[in-house]
């Protein structure tokens, strides 16, 4: 069976996965090029311009012409690995993604840079909570959230070798380790990182460990939650949330939009198939100014919030 | 509001204080962009304080000269000038960036009277300027229209979209002025993605163009009465961090934030 460590001392930065990995990549594959929008420091890549300065294409503050020419990039044979805030990323560049990349099927990859609140204080434009309803629907479109630094290295090896475009959704969170004997990546495929069967916790990116916490607390008012880490938003494990749906309960945990991303699709599936109870954590819409932490706590994206919502979507159970 | 008295003194008095006030607020909250609220500082207080037509009590009021801040991260800036121009008390600075406060990183119409629309993604405002300026023509409203961009934000086309449009109708009561600081987040503009020449751009588009010192209020004045007949283009150009010695003209003040002791210096300097 599987069961998930404790955590791992230590908090770490995605973005050192992200950048490593590219330059080793790199190093190896002239035709790994980086674009950016003036986003150099933001995306951790000063390193990667040091060592291949001919492999980064700064475009300036033009996130619409970034995508395109990661498009253009592609048809030219190269290996675009398009990354800047997921905000603008995706949202000023939302056209371009869907018909230069996503239509077009190029063979571009998309990295969401300080997705979810990461921006806390600087508010809604800077949020990034509605992309996965903006992508999710996106045909060819693989859409990766890692919840954490070995996920992201294997998310970026993945996304490099697979011909096709793609979208890796990174935070700039801490986040733990998360520590799984013979752990494997495959997309779209998610993983059971706890087994139990009163209640499955689906949850991605930053918010897994969160997931596991809560399942532990649980456990000890003699609840037993499964907890899966859906780290393929795109295309979605519809075998897994089905497995779920049998334990009667389900809660949905991702730092979005709890409208049309990892909840709504969940919700999606399962009243088509086999509707049960769906809990959704994460935000409502636009929210107030506010820490990353202070966010989190507000709205439910931590242990007790977590907890909660499963003590929720057992409530509803149908006995 | 109208001058009839040199504006000047007032204009250097509030600009002293809306950079003493903007770098506590990025200090308390340790987040902000300080260099971009103190290149634009002069500008702006030039305008609230010896151009623009407005009245604190009647944030609405139809005949209001309107001013766009499209470089929403320059908060520091905006929410100082707006409070020394009686939109709200000087105790909601207090709350930058706190949970719930009104003072949000980039500007909210919303919870403060003065801002005009929301911005933050660079390339938003000047397309909002330039409705505003066509509804002062639709409605017969004299009111004149002010939008800042940051220099950087020029190298996202909506920008050029915008100015093509203006250009095209002939906007005279719109004034555009770039903060030309010559620097952007990571770097120069024109390593980046060169801007220049910037005036023969504008002039292309259809656009009148003066050059100014962003950081000189007479001159300003001056540019801002500029007789025209067609949309005006003020290149102004600053210096990003302009007051304080070590932040003057580096990048790396874009966003950054200030320690005790460079707090503490800043205000020495600012005097
Ligand atoms: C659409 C968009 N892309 C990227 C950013 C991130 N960003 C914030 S400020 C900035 C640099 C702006 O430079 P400039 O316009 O020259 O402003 P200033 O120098 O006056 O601060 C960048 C890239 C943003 N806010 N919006
Ligand atoms: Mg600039």
């Amino acid at each position: 069976m599987v069961q998930a460590a404790p955590k791992a001392a230590g908090l770490h930065d995605c973005r050192e996965a992200w950048v490593t990995t590219l330059e080793a990549l790199a190093a190896t594959d002239p035709r790994i090029v980086a674009v950016v929008n003036d986003s150099v420091g933001s995306s951790k890549l000063g390193g990667f311009q040091k060592k291949f300065p001919d492999q980064l294409i700064n475009v300036g503050i033009a996130e619409q012409v970034m995508v395109g020419v990661g498009a253009g990039l592609a048809n030219g044979g190269c290996i675009p690995f398009v990354s800047a805030a997921s905000c603008f990323l995706t949202g000023r560049s939302l056209e371009q993604v869907k018909a230069d990349i996503a239509y077009a099927n190029f063979n571009v990859k998309l990295v969401g840079q300080s997705s979810g609140v990461a921006y806390g204080e600087l508010g809604p434009t800077h949020h990034s909570i509605e992309d996965f309803a903006w992508l999710r629907p996106l045909t060819n479109l693989t859409v990766i959230v890692p919840a954490d630094p070995w996920e992201t290295a294997e998310a970026v090896k993945w996304a490099a070798a697979h011909e096709g475009p793609v979208y890796i959704r990174l935070s700039r969170m801490p986040v733990p380790e998360i520590v799984v004997p013979g752990r494997t990546f495959q997309p779209g495929k998610a993983q059971v990182l706890r087994e139990g069967g009163d209640v499955a916790i689906i949850a991605c990116g930053t918010t897994v460990h969160l997931a596991l916490d809560a399942a532990r607390a649980l456990a000890g008012e003699g609840i037993a939650a499964r907890v899966l880490n859906m780290h393929t938003i795109n295309p979605l494990d519809d075998e897994a949330v089905l497995a779920a749906a049998r334990t009667g309960a389900i809660v949905t945990v991702e730092e979005a939009s709890v409208r049309g991303g990892l909840g709504g699709a969940v919700a999606e599936l399962t009243s088509a198939h086999d509707p049960v109870p769906v809990e959704r954590v994460g935000f409502p819409g636009f929210v107030p100014t506010g820490s990353v932490d202070w966010l989190f706590t507000e709205y439910g994206l931590s242990q007790d919030g977590i907890a909660a919502a499963a003590r929720r979507a057992l409530a509803r159970k149908r006995k | 509001m109208t001058h009839l008295n040199d504006p000047v003194p007032l204009i250097r008095e509030k600009a002293l204080w809306m950079r003493r006030r903007a770098f506590r607020m990025v200090h308390e909250a340790q987040l902000g962009h300080p260099g971009g609220d103190f290149s634009a500082t002069d500008i702006i207080a030039t305008l609230y304080f010896g151009v623009m037509r407005f009245d604190p009590k009647r944030p609405d009021w139809a005949d209001r000269d309107r001013f766009i801040m499209s470089k929403g991260h320059a908060t520091g800036a905006l929410y100082t000038v707006l409070c020394a121009a009686g939109y709200y008390p000087e105790d909601w600075l207090d709350t930058y960036m706190q949970p719930k406060s009104r003072l949000n990183g980039h500007p909210n119409r919303n919870y403060l009277p003065g801002v005009e629309t929301n911005t933050g993604p660079l390339g938003h405002g000047f397309p909002v300027a330039v409705g505003s300026a066509i509804a002062g023509a639709l409605t017969g409203s004299d009111h004149r229209t002010f939008v800042l961009t940051g220099d950087g934000e020029l190298q996202e086309g909506s920008n050029w979209e915008a100015a093509m449009v203006a250009g095209h109708r002939k906007l005279k009561r719109l004034t555009l002025i770039v903060d030309r600081n010559r620097l952007q987040q990571g770097a120069g503009t024109e390593e980046t993605s060169g801007l220049d020449p910037l005036d023969e751009k504008f002039r292309a588009f259809g656009w009148q163009v003066v050059e100014v010192d962003g950081h000189d209020p007479a001159a300003l004045l001056a540019a801002f009465a500029t007789p025209t007949d067609r949309p005006l283009c003020l290149i102004a150009n600053t210096v990003k961090g302009k007051g304080v010695s070590f932040m003057e003209n580096k990048a790396s003040w874009h966003h950054g934030v200030p320690n005790a002791e460079q707090f503490a210096q800043a205000m020495e300097e600012l005097v």
